[in-house]
């Protein structure tokens, strides 16, 4: 049906997304739904990682070798700046739900405050991990 | 006494039966995905120390530290609450962006055994490295 209409009258649709000019609201609102679907894929590899250790030394060495190759450490990486940022904003949404921080001064502070807490997080497991 | 507009929802049983427009159940799932998130927050913070104390060990000495009674449990319901939030995370996703209405059944089915699936898969794992190491 929608294809009819489309084709047969040539009325003015609503703005589409990539004419806005882009926010940090939006940006953030974005990259919560694509960090979200990132981590996903990481599922896998969790669920390798538990099965890897339940089978046996020879197994989760395999699995702790693909971890430390480049490869494996890009991904690490990736899915640990996803990790922090969805659990930042997770937690940002919560006291949205909660009814806090709705004022639009607090959406950019607490927005702000989550680049700022993935940054930290990130560099500082990770920094952990080598130092 | 039920008003007329209170049992159907201004819907004809029709549109109820095909499941399109407000079924006037979106409540519970919202609150449930909610509450899952609140737990997995809580659990991620275990989480990522539970990894970063891991990092370097040996397997041995990695399924030791997963069979702690505290760490067993504690993957058990980081899992479950976890698992519960992300199909109800890709459900939401789907049904936003997936138009074609049978693509989008199949993709929901698949959403629902994969992370099933998944789930299980881990926490079975879980419980066999708690048993088999004796707590």
């Amino acid at each position: 049906m929608s294809g009819q209409l489309s084709s047969k009258n040539k009325r003015p649709l609503s703005p589409h997304l990539q004419i806005y000019k882009p926010q940090i609201t939006s940006v953030l609102s974005f990259l919560h739904r694509a960090t979200g679907v990132a981590l996903c894929f990481g599922i896998p590899f969790f669920v390798w990682w538990i099965a890897a250790a339940a089978s046996g030394s020879c197994a989760y060495d395999f699995f702790i070798k693909l971890c430390a190759s480049p490869i494996g450490i890009f991904c690490l990486f990736g899915w640990t700046v996803c990790f922090y940022y969805y659990l930042a904003n997770g937690i940002r949404h919560l006291l949205w739900d909660a009814g806090a921080l709705l004022e639009i001064k607090n959406v950019y502070i607490s927005g702000y405050l989550v680049l700022f807490f993935t940054a930290l997080l990130t560099v500082g497991s990770w920094g952990f991990i080598f130092f | 006494m039920k008003l007329k507009w209170e049992a159907h929802g201004f819907k004809t049983p029709l549109a109820r039966a095909r499941g399109l427009g407000s079924l006037r159940s979106g409540l519970k799932e919202w609150v449930r995905l909610r509450v899952a998130a609140i737990a997995s927050t809580i659990l991620a913070f275990w989480f990522v120390w539970f990894v970063l104390q891991s990092v370097g060990m040996s397997h041995l000495e990695f399924v030791k530290y997963l069979a702690v009674p505290v760490n067993s449990i504690a993957m058990i319901l980081f899992v479950i609450t976890l698992f519960y939030h992300l199909v109800l995370g890709i459900r939401e996703i789907m049904e936003d962006y997936i138009h074609s209405e049978w693509v989008k059944i199949l993709a929901l089915i698949f959403d629902y055994m994969f992370f099933s699936v998944s789930g299980v898969v881990c926490v079975f794992f879980v419980l066999k490295i708690a048993f088999s190491m004796g707590v």
